[in-house]
């Protein structure tokens, strides 16, 4: 569908939320002021500082997490640089698994923390609209555009809802699952009474043997790792195939697209 | 109750000296953590308390946990133990045998209902009625539910006891069944381990009888003063966890030096028991100073962890034998694939798209 761009149609969602665009909204979580913007400029800013802070310190501290978690499972070769009370080198691989996930967990109090004092797509990650119809309807296009079913792919300011699902799946969902295991297996280092079993002892408890809660901590990573390949992976792709900024977005905040047509 | 003797008393008669006695006061002490002002506490209890009457009672088990108790380190808890035993019920240790260690087991509850101790060796199987395990011509349940009614206070021994051992591994098929889940109105504490360490059986029995209370129990209902800290927190060959020296193979030149054994699958650092610091055999030694891992068994589930020199679990879930490494990795390389099959389409349509942009294109000019 057409629409002439006015002055009038700029301000026309301020009155009425529907009219303006009636054929087929922007979509992707896109506000009203988002679909104003867009008439205007050819840039949605979607992710403010602190959003995009907390992903790079995410990302490295996942990564941190990830290499040293698998050599606490698997520990690299004996090595005999001196005397036992003198080495510490799988005390500093442990040490640096336990400083990122502090990390982690802080940044991701304070993501949780801006979702509520952040703007309108800063809450993305958390919720899933799952009763919208139309949501499921664009869950069902983006399916058919990843299985190459569809030529074009729809415009998203904030997050595809396939992207949405990932990310509150293995975002949001995986690292509170991690973050609890973790603590738990931490309180066990820090012994019975300290804050972290006071907190996360029952964890342990509940799963009954620490061996299982290192067993569920473990597979865990594999599935945030698992994550992290099709999460780079699509967001490369998305930057060349979709209509819209990826990669960049993550570090200017901005979303630019790469055509004005309405979708 | 004047016929029961006190523990003093027992001791007396067996000809242990006064002296001997308050050695033996200020060890228990000791080994239960205590400071040298509970010593006289420990001591009068024993001289005037009339002995706890336990009933000792054996399911699904392999006695290790009566072979270990009656090697606890001091001779003198021994003595006293074995006698409070033998007075009461036990049918592995007691002199009488049939119908009248049977009427011994039902004169105990009579004369001390609600009062005595019911100590629990291994579990009741639940399928086919119970009929797994059979004691004195009935399923061994209904003997555990009889002698439990009345009871003050249960001690599950062993991991049978507590978690179900072996005989619970999977699949179960006798469907045995830990203390705790068919006992749910009494209190219990669980004293786990395949066995449980001589020393912490009888010092869980010194404490209820010195204090008259239960041990302070953590989350999983076990002795704290026993139970609160891993093998891996107190193992002497910590250092060399810390430092990244381990033994790789179990005839190398590390495994003689004596390095960790966590490569080897030690499960020390997953388990809560005292072996660290109580150790085996009048505190002789502990698997980890032999030079083989701790198994963990004192854990909940500790037969169905896979092997027991793995580090990583194995998980059977997956119909092959894989750890989560090689799931997680098999599950990466899928998804590897997948994306690079991905991007193989993305790059071959957009080359099509192009090529037919052109041709329409050049056919409209």
């Amino acid at each position: 569908m057409k629409v002439d761009i006015t002055d009038e149609t700029v301000v026309a969602p301020v009155r009425s939320r529907l009219d303006f665009y009636t054929a087929e909204p922007l979509t992707g979580d896109a506000t009203d002021q988002d679909r104003a913007t867009i008439t205007r400029r050819t840039s949605v800013y979607v992710y403010e500082a602190p959003v995009r802070l907390w992903h790079w310190i995410n990302a490295a501290s996942i990564m941190v997490l990830c290499i040293t978690g698998y050599l606490i499972g698997s520990p690299p070769p004996t090595m005999e640089i001196s005397e036992a009370t003198y080495q510490f080198v799988f005390g500093y691989i442990r040490f640096a698994h336990f400083a990122a996930a502090m990390i982690m967990t802080v940044g991701f109090f304070g993501r949780i923390y801006w979702a509520f004092v952040g703007n309108h797509h800063s809450k993305q990650m958390f919720m899933l609209p799952f009763w919208r119809r139309s949501w499921w309807a664009e869950v069902w296009h983006e399916v058919k555009w990843y299985a190459f079913l569809t030529d074009k792919p729809k415009k998203y300011v904030g997050h595809n809802p396939l992207a949405q699902i990932a990310m509150f799946i293995f975002m949001t969902a995986g690292m509170t699952f991690m973050i609890v295991t973790g603590f738990a297996l931490y309180a066990e280092g820090l012994g019975q009474g300290s804050w972290a079993d006071v907190i996360f002892g029952p964890v342990l408890a509940a799963v009954g043997n620490s061996q299982v809660l290192h067993q569920l901590h473990h597979l865990g990573m594999w599935a945030i790792v698992i994550f992290m390949m099709i999460h780079i992976y699509a967001a490369v792709r998305e930057d060349i195939m979709s209509r819209q900024s990826m990669v960049s977005t993550m570090i200017s905040g901005t979303r630019t697209f790469k055509d004005d047509k309405v979708d | 109750m004047s016929e029961i003797e006190t523990f003093y008393d027992v001791m007396r008669r067996q000809g242990i000296t006064r002296r001997s006695f308050m050695k033996y006061c200020s060890l228990t002490a000791a080994a239960l953590g205590l400071g040298p002002s509970f010593v006289p506490k420990i001591a009068h209890a024993m001289e005037t308390k009339p002995r706890t009457p336990v009933i000792w009672v054996h399911g699904l088990e392999c006695t290790c946990c009566s072979e270990s108790f009656i090697r606890s380190a001091h001779p003198l808890a021994k003595d006293v133990v074995l006698s409070m035993i033998s007075l009461d019920y036990d049918d592995t240790l007691m002199a009488a045998a049939g119908h009248q260690a049977e009427a011994a087991l039902e004169d105990t509850i009579k004369k001390y209902k609600g009062n005595y101790i019911l100590a629990v060796e291994g579990n009741p199987p639940l399928n086919e009625d119970g009929m797994y395990c059979i004691v004195g011509g009935k399923p061994f349940v209904e003997q555990l539910r009889h002698a439990a009614k009345d009871a003050k206070a249960i001690i599950s021994w062993g991991a049978c006891a507590s978690y179900g051992c072996v005989q619970a591994a999977k699949p179960n098929p006798t469907q045995a069944t830990p203390v705790h889940k068919v006992i749910t109105d009494k209190p219990i504490i669980k004293v786990p381990g395949c066995p449980p360490i001589a020393e912490v059986m009888t010092g869980v029995i010194t404490y209820m009888l010195t204090f008259d209370r239960l041990p302070e129990l953590d989350r999983q209902g076990r002795p704290a003063m026993f139970y609160s800290q891993r093998i891996h927190d107190k193992c002497y060959r910590r250092p060399h966890f810390d430092a990244g020296q381990f033994v790789e193979e179990w005839d190398d030149e590390y495994a003689k030096k004596g390095y960790c054994l966590y490569k080897m699958g030690c499960k020390g650092p997953t388990t809560y028991n005292a072996c660290s610091t109580v150790r085996w055999n009048e505190g002789t030694s502990f698997p980890i100073q032999s030079g083989h891992g701790c198994i963990g068994c004192s854990e909940d589930g500790f037969w169905d962890q896979g092997s027991f020199y793995n580090r990583v679990t194995d998980l059977t879930q997956f119909g092959v034998e894989s750890n989560a490494d090689q799931v997680g990795m098999a599950a990466a390389g899928v998804v590897g694939g997948g994306i690079a099959l991905h991007t193989a389409v993305t790059a071959l349509k957009s080359a099509q798209k192009k090529t037919q942009t052109q041709v329409s294109e050049s056919e409209e000019a």
